[in-house]
């Protein structure tokens, strides 16, 4: 892929460092906003509203702060260094999957086959879990990477068909092309279904809201259990990254990018981004976690299937064309 | 020349972790290990220029990995590693087989009288490849699709404990299956 960096579309060199702040910065932002709407939640409206909202937004950062001054936790007998390379693995996934995702027209890098390299990022983070729950020797943390296993052949499957889907209305691999292939019509429009899914399967690869049950409560936190510190920071941090880059990542498959009138094509992506963020984050509240044993039901006898029909769809209109 | 240090180092990379796939005691180790591998042979072949089979070894490789992990914790004895314990057997045997064999690929390397190249690259490999698959190669990749899948069900009845009738009934009557996990679709 180093020759595909060249073509038109790609981002400058300094962009490359500047990936993962604005990725970090963005995930502050969507973690922050969830705070704020917890705290709603919990305190309704009344005196000193204002003060709780403010606090509840800068609280994910003062968090992060925390967990960077505390120390680390070690248990007996644990494989740490299995344990941290799991753990280094998820932010480093997110950001390495962020990598194709275009703001405005303008990747880091277009690679010919950028949905695939997405995928396998996203791959990399689900067995990076499983790794960061073996590490500490513990139950309920290997519980909790078992779960993330479980989960993912759930969702994985119709999550590979809802990127085929996209890939296959625009005829190309290649992030750019099917940003382009959006010019005229959204892909939402006639790939519902796909975009659905994708939306679900977003939150299910973050392990995250409805799918968290990898680090569920009654598994004392699953996989995080045992981590405090830096540890912990990167994992759950790493956490709110992957989330930020398939909700962004979903922008150019089926929103049209950075397409759309009057405004210039990076404030398109970030007021789709953050519009898909913000509906995740309002939603998760409406649905109850789910097991993956029954997710993984409903995943393989209406998902699966339903992304077909929507695949054969698209297929047979791109044929026609 | 970037090209050929990277190629070289991922080789090496790669022939070094799938040996520590045997030097490690803990089996979760041994597997990932395995991956790192694998990774380094997807990279291989997207230094070759083959972007889309490079990505999809890689993508495969981790799926695949992660769900191995889960398989050899169960079934091999000492999972952890806690304890020392060697995954090699006939050792002199393997060495001698190895040896041979290693011998007779390199004399055909060396010996063999490789052809010109003939023709050129394709200028999309990726599509190449699609209509390699979908065209010509089409009964194969069906044949193939169709021996995958009957090993799929195989498997699943081999393993399962319970079949149609503990969950449908004797007669296969009951409207419900009774399953010990309730929820999913339509129950």
């Amino acid at each position: 892929m180093a020759e595909s960096a060249e073509t038109a579309g790609t981002a400058p060199l300094w962009a490359v460092v500047l990936l993962p702040v604005v990725l970090t910065v963005v995930a502050l932002a969507a973690a922050g906003f969830d705070a704020v709407l917890s705290a709603g939640a919990e305190h309704g409206r009344g005196a000193g509203r204002g003060a709780r909202t403010l606090r509840a937004a800068v609280a994910p950062v003062r968090e992060g702060i925390a967990l960077l001054a505390r120390q680390r936790r070690r248990t007996t007998a644990d494989d740490a260094a299995l344990g941290r390379i799991g753990i280094a693995l998820v932010p480093l996934a997110a950001v390495l999957a962020a990598a194709v995702v275009p703001w405005g027209f303008r990747a880091v890098t277009d690679p010919v086959v950028g949905i695939v390299w997405f995928n396998a990022m996203e791959a990399l983070a689900w067995a990076a879990v499983w790794l960061a729950g073996w590490g500490p020797n513990s139950v309920l943390s290997l519980i909790g990477g078992y779960r993330f296993l479980a989960q993912g052949l759930a969702y994985e499957l119709p999550h590979m068909f809802a990127l085929t889907t996209a890939a296959l209305g625009a005829g190309s691999l290649r992030v750019g092309e099917v940003v382009r292939a959006q010019q005229g019509m959204w892909f939402v429009v006639w790939m519902p279904a796909a975009f659905a899914v994708y939306l679900l399967s977003a939150c299910a690869m973050a392990f995250w809201g409805p799918f968290g049950h990898p680090l569920g409560r009654d598994v004392a936190g699953g996989v995080v259990a045992e981590y405090s510190g830096v540890d912990r920071l990167l994992l759950l941090g790493g956490r709110w990254l992957l989330l930020v880059a398939t909700a962004a990542f979903s922008v150019p498959l089926f929103l049209g990018g950075g397409h759309g009138p009057l405004l210039p094509a990076w404030a398109w992506t970030v007021l789709k981004t953050a519009g898909v963020l913000a509906l995740l984050i309002v939603g998760r509240r409406l649905v109850p976690t789910l097991r993956m044993e029954r997710y993984m039901e409903f995943a393989w006898l209406v998902l699966v299937p339903l992304t077909l029909l929507q695949a054969l769809v698209v297929a047979v209109v791109v044929l026609n064309r | 020349m970037p090209d050929v240090a990277v190629f070289w180092a991922l080789g090496a990379l790669a022939v070094v972790s799938g040996v520590m796939v045997f030097r490690f005691d803990s089996m979760a180790r041994a597997t990932y290990a395995l991956l790192l591998s694998l990774l380094c042979v997807g990279g291989l072949v997207i230094v070759l220029g083959l972007d889309y089979l490079g990505v999809v070894v890689v993508l495969m490789m981790t799926i695949e990995m992660a769900i191995m992990a889960v398989f050899m914790v169960m079934y091999m004895m000492n999972p952890a590693g806690l304890m020392p314990m060697s995954m090699l057997h006939n050792k002199k045997g393997a060495a001698v087989l190895c040896t041979l064999v290693f011998l007779l690929l390199a004399a055909g390397i060396v010996l063999a009288p490789w052809p010109k190249r003939s023709g050129r690259p394709a200028d999309d490999p990726t599509k190449a490849l699609g209509t390699a698959l979908m065209g010509p190669h089409i009964l194969t990749m069906m044949t193939l699709g169709f021996a995958l899948f009957a090993t799929i069900v195989a498997t699943v009845v081999l393993a399962t404990r319970r079949g149609r009738y503990d969950r449908f009934g004797d007669d296969l009557r009951a409207r419900t299956a009774d399953d010990p996990v309730r929820g999913g679709v339509g129950r």
